[in-house]
């Protein structure tokens, strides 16, 4: 998989990355060396134990944290060494965000919480694909509600659409059906998933449910700060029996 | 619980210091207030010890008006120098001087300005030679009429040298003398408490200081060693007879020292007044920490409900807190209070010019009063946030922390009552009792029922001010942020509207009264120029009575009445008096109805004064004025009390009676024809020996009238500047934990792409809306109570009611700066805020 696309065809890259937090005695050494790349138009779960580093990769990769060495791209531009403002504008056009819980701002309601970062942006939503977003997320007639007037599956969906409607580069998801219940979390994990076949959108999706990993393209399984293993067309059950083996190596 | 509470307390280290902060300034207030008025009054304890150390007993005359130090100087009774010889010889009498000292010798300085005091008296006395305190620094006492002696203050302040040709203003015209000799007191001080003196020869003081030769203010006595003073006294007593007060110097002593108490004692009850409004408004921002606190403590003391404490331990546990930073508040307002007091001690000390302050004593009421207050206040306002707290169910321990917006039906009704009552009492007291109390208590309770309110009206003004700034994204966060916990906003911005209303209430009230006063003055003077000065000194300016002639034989000018001023008992009551040397020309100069010349014996009273006591045209009254007998005059004539100066005229034959003989104001009319122009320069250079007034034409004179009012407004500000403050703190405050409790919110706003800038102009934006809607509340309110206490003086003389447009924007725009500048820290705090860190924040 590894360097079988050419760069430009990249949505997002890393490179040798080590992350290191503290020093000397209390050293963690969270990321040993990873290097990985996440084509256009997939859909890719990280896996693993916690505290295998699947939530700081996804960070490093997202400009939310910097690496201690080597390097990340996310689509041709280099995220190591970016200032605030620099990284505040790529996470602003260039990557959208959907995390576990608390994606929304209360005080707006679900429409205006969508067009949050095309409104900091001071950029008009395209209306084709601000209903193409809507229909397909089904919110309908609840647009105009409050987050705490939708359940946690609606404004999951919400947080969705908000990713989807600045066509980012790639999408960030961190656990994004950890706190709903399995007939909504399928919900969401299908529409992510239809997002990239029918969009051409890119997901990296964080998660250690074998069931949400099977939504996937490809799985990369991380231990120990390290890739440890890569799973294409994943099933639940090659998931699973993947995850075993993990835990009888470690 | 004790153990939880203190950790619980010392984790939250910032919102401690800002809650405390409001406490520490209010306490700060009470306890310089205490400090200063407890060194001065040792201060002057000293003073007036030291001033009478080398007089063991001392006789005047009986007062004909007994003035007390809060109504200006005491007129002395002139007593026969010859009682000095009489005193002389009572047994057990060392020695006994005639002396001549009292208040009203104005030095010219070498730049041809009067010296002025603010305070102290400027005492022309006679030359009796030096005592133990003191010392002769150059030259000798005068010996001859055209010599005079000054004390080192004088010296100093008028820039004079022994051998100067030096001018003094006394009950006589503008009179030059030669210095010769200047003479300070023990431990090198200048003066005794910053009082000037001059020293004239015996003959010359009498007739300058008196207006008349052989008479004396007191006598003072040395006793003979083993004599004791007060036994002495008694002798001299029963020799002198009845007219006489015969005192020990310790008697006197502690009788100017009350006197002067007695003026503290305002002072100090003006500075816990203020004390009073910056608590007031630092309640407001406690109660505001502790609802906060208690709110995102809910996991906490829900946690230790579900443990089992009970609910009196949780209200313990919350009031616990208000306690400790009471006390702790208390304790450093107390120290910052002493700072105050010595500042306050050693400004009035320069002010005075020479008083030197007693060391720096804290009192025990100081800290008394210290500690109660800021514990009080403290717990006061946070009974209502622990009541809350105890009511938090074991439950939401359990629950995500939602605080569902409570109904605001109840606080507004609460609100709507306690705000009529308000009204009510602020009613009663301004119309029907006229008592400071209940409008103080009216104005009070009409605040908290203001800010009952408060949360109701946030939601459309805080909505409708908002939209100013929706035009960006992070203008419309920070209007929906600060339209977000109307409670919170409401408190927030009540805190300012206590000080805001406070300060447009009195320009309000101010401007009208000016305003008025201004018309009045436009209507009646009617005079082409005036004469007449500033008050420099505790007695007012006065000029050369022959000016008036001099002026009246100017080509060009048709005629000149003078105004004398002084305090007169009429029929057993103490009131202030006018006289005029041609009551017919200043009713025209006033454009009064006609007047007829009063001859010796009459006088022109008010019509509302004469409604009061009954009196009509022919009535003869009791006049006792500050010199000579009682005596009887009749009225002549009445005139309405707006259109003519005061409330009685006499004839100029009274001055002569009068404490101050020379007049305050000359009113001038010019003939047909003559313009300002050219009659000004002339009657300026006839007052030229009269450094303390000028002349002026009319309209600088009705502006000169006004000012004291800018200066009372200017006063006012910058005292009630305090509770500003405090209530700006309470914006930084509430800002503060805003962004604390949002840390998620604004980690998810920086992950989806706000920018810093942008952060910071977010919460900028909720600053400046809840300031400028505390400062609109202030302004709308502030307005009411103005306009209601201009109503209630309409009979006083304010018929109009005049609103500062140009100072309410002002203190608008001041609002909008004020939130700019506390959202500076919290919007700092919230762009550096760590994205990741923020987001897996709980």
């Amino acid at each position: 998989m590894i360097g079988t696309k050419a760069p430009e065809a990249l949505a997002a890259r890393a490179d040798d990355v080590w992350k290191v937090y503290g020093s000397a005695e209390a050293r963690v050494v969270a990321l040993r060396g990873v290097s990985a790349s996440f084509a256009r138009g997939r859909f890719t779960a990280i896996m693993g134990p916690s505290g295998s580093g699947k939530s700081t990769l996804m960070h490093c990769l997202a400009g939310l944290d910097t690496v201690t060495r080597g390097s990340v791209h996310i689509g041709g531009t280099e995220v190591t060494g970016l200032g605030d403002k620099a990284l505040t504008r790529l996470r602003r056009d260039r990557v959208g965000f959907i995390f576990q819980q608390f994606n929304l701002l209360p005080t707006l309601t679900a429409a205006e919480n969508i067009r949050l970062p095309l409104d900091i942006a001071g950029k008009k939503p395209d209306p084709q694909w601000w209903d193409t977003v809507i229909g397909t997320v089904g919110l309908g007639d609840r647009l105009n509600h409050r987050p705490s007037q939708l359940s946690g599956g609606q404004q999951q969906r919400v947080a969705c659409a908000r990713a989807l409607m600045s066509r980012p580069d790639v999408i960030f998801a961190d656990e994004p059906t950890g706190n709903l219940d399995s007939k909504a979390g399928a919900e969401i994990l299908s529409f992510l998933r239809s997002s990239v076949m029918e969009h051409g959108q890119t997901i990296v999706m964080v998660t250690h449910d074998p069931v949400a990993a099977s939504y996937t393209d490809r799985v990369v399984f991380l231990a120990d700060g390290a890739i440890v293993a890569e799973l294409d067309n994943p099933t639940p059950e090659s998931v699973l029996e993947q995850m075993k083996a993990g835990e009888v190596l470690v | 619980m004790l153990r939880a509470t203190l950790k619980s307390l010392l984790g939250r280290k910032l919102r401690l210091v800002l809650s405390g902060l409001a406490v520490v300034l209010g306490v700060m207030f009470v306890a310089g207030a205490f400090v200063t008025t407890d060194t001065l009054s040792r201060t002057f304890d000293n003073l007036f010890t030291e001033g009478y150390a080398t007089t063991d007993v001392a006789v005047k005359a009986k007062p004909r008006i007994a003035v007390s130090e809060m109504d200006g100087e005491q007129v002395e009774t002139p007593l026969p120098a010859a009682l000095a010889t009489t005193i002389g010889q009572v047994p057990g009498v060392a020695k006994a001087t005639g002396v001549v000292a009292t208040d009203g010798a104005r030095v010219i300085g070498s730049d041809g300005k009067v010296v002025t005091s603010f305070g102290p008296p400027r005492i022309g006395m006679n030359w009796v030679g030096t005592d133990e305190l003191m010392q002769l620094r150059q030259g000798r006492g005068p010996e001859k009429d055209t010599e005079i002696a000054v004390n080192e203050a004088v010296a100093k302040a008028a820039g004079i040298k022994v051998g100067d040709q030096v001018a003094v203003l006394t009950q006589l015209p503008k009179k030059t003398f030669t210095l010769v000799g200047v003479w300070g007191y023990t431990e090198g001080r200048d003066s005794i408490g910053g009082v000037q003196e001059v020293a004239f020869t015996t003959p010359v003081a009498q007739r300058s200081m008196l207006g008349q030769a052989g008479v004396l203010t007191q006598v003072t006595v040395r006793v003979a060693d083993g004599e004791s003073a007060t036994a002495v006294r008694d002798r001299i007593a029963a020799q002198v007879g009845a007219g006489y007060d015969v005192k020990t110097g310790k008697q006197l002593a502690e009788e100017s020292s009350a006197q002067f108490k007695e003026a503290l004692g305002f002072f100090n009850n003006i500075l816990l007044g203020f004390a009073g409004v910056a608590l007031f408004v630092g309640t407001f921002l406690i109660l505001n920490t502790f609802s906060i606190i208690v709110a995102q403590r809910t996991r906490e003391l829900a946690l230790m409900r579900a443990l089992g404490a009970g609910r009196r331990q949780v209200i313990g546990s919350v009031l616990l807190e208000a306690v400790v930073i009471g006390l702790v508040a208390a304790a450093l307002g107390l120290g910052a209070g002493v700072g105050v007091g010595a500042l306050l001690v050693t400004l009035f000390g320069s002010m005075s010019g020479g008083l030197d302050p007693a060391p720096v004593g804290v009192p025990l009421a100081a800290i008394l009063s210290s500690l109660i207050v800021g514990v009080v206040v403290t717990v006061v306002a946070a009974v209502l946030p622990a009541l809350r707290a105890s009511r938090i169910s074991p439950i939401a321990a359990m629950q995500d922390v939602a605080t569902p917006d409570r109904p605001l039906t109840r606080v507004t009704v609460t609100g709507a009552i306690i705000g009529a009552a308000g009204a009510a009492t602020l009613g009663v007291g301004l119309y029907a009792t006229n008592s400071l109390w209940l409008i103080l208590t009216g104005v009070l309770v009409t605040f908290i029922g203001v800010a009952l309110l408060t949360p109701l009206i946030s939601k459309p003004v805080v909505g409708a001010l908002g939209r100013l700034f929706s035009w960006s994204v992070p203008g419309r966060l920070g209007r929906l942020n600060s339209g977000r916990n109307p409670r919170r906003t409401a408190i927030t911005a009540a805190a300012l509207m206590v000080g805001i209303a406070l300060v447009t209430g009195v320009t309000v009230v101010m401007d009208s009264a000016k305003q008025s006063l201004a018309a009045q003055a436009e209507n009646t003077i009617k005079a082409e120029i005036v004469i007449g000065g500033d008050q420099n000194g505790p007695r007012p300016p006065t000029f050369d009575e022959g000016v008036l002639a001099r002026t009246a034989a100017l080509p060009g000018v048709r005629a000149a009445a003078g105004v004398w001023n002084d305090q007169a008992v009429i029929d057993g009551e103490r009131t202030y008096v006018n006289a005029t040397d041609d009551l017919a020309e200043l009713a025209e100069a006033y454009g009064s109805p006609a007047l007829p010349a009063l001859t010796s014996g009459q006088l022109a009273v008010s019509n509302q004064e004469a409604a009061e006591h009954g009196w009509a045209v022919g009535s003869a009254l009791t006049v006792q004025l500050p010199r000579g007998e009682q005596h009887r005059y009749t009225i002549a004539a009445t005139y309405d009390e707006d259109a003519m100066p005061g409330s009685y005229l006499l004839p100029a034959a009274a001055t002569r009676e009068f404490g101050i003989t020379q007049p305050v104001f000359g009113f001038v009319r010019l003939a047909e024809g003559a313009t300002v122009a050219q009659v000004l320069p002339q009657v300026k250079a006839l007052v030229a020996d009269s450094p303390e007034v000028n002349a002026t034409d009319r309209s600088s004179f009705i502006n000169q009238q006004t000012g004291d009012f800018d200066t009372v407004i200017t006063m006012v500000q910058i005292l009630l500047g305090l509770a500003i403050l405090i209530a700006v703190l309470g914006v930084v405050n509430t800002l503060a934990l805003s962004v604390l409790e949002r840390t998620r919110e604004l980690g998810l706003l920086r992950a989806v792409g706000l920018g810093r800038a942008q952060t910071m102009r977010m919460v900028t934006v909720e600053a400046v809306v809840i300031s400028v809607f505390g400062a609109l509340l202030g302004v709308v309110v502030g307005s009411g109570l103005g306009a209601a206490v201009v109503r209630a003086l309409e009979s006083e003389g304010i018929t109009d009611l005049v609103l500062p447009w140009t100072q309410m924007g002002l203190y608008l725009g001041l609002a909008a700066l004020v939130g700019v500048l506390a959202a500076v820290l919290p919007s700092i705090k919230a762009a550096r805020l760590n994205v990741l860190a923020a987001i897996a924040h709980d």
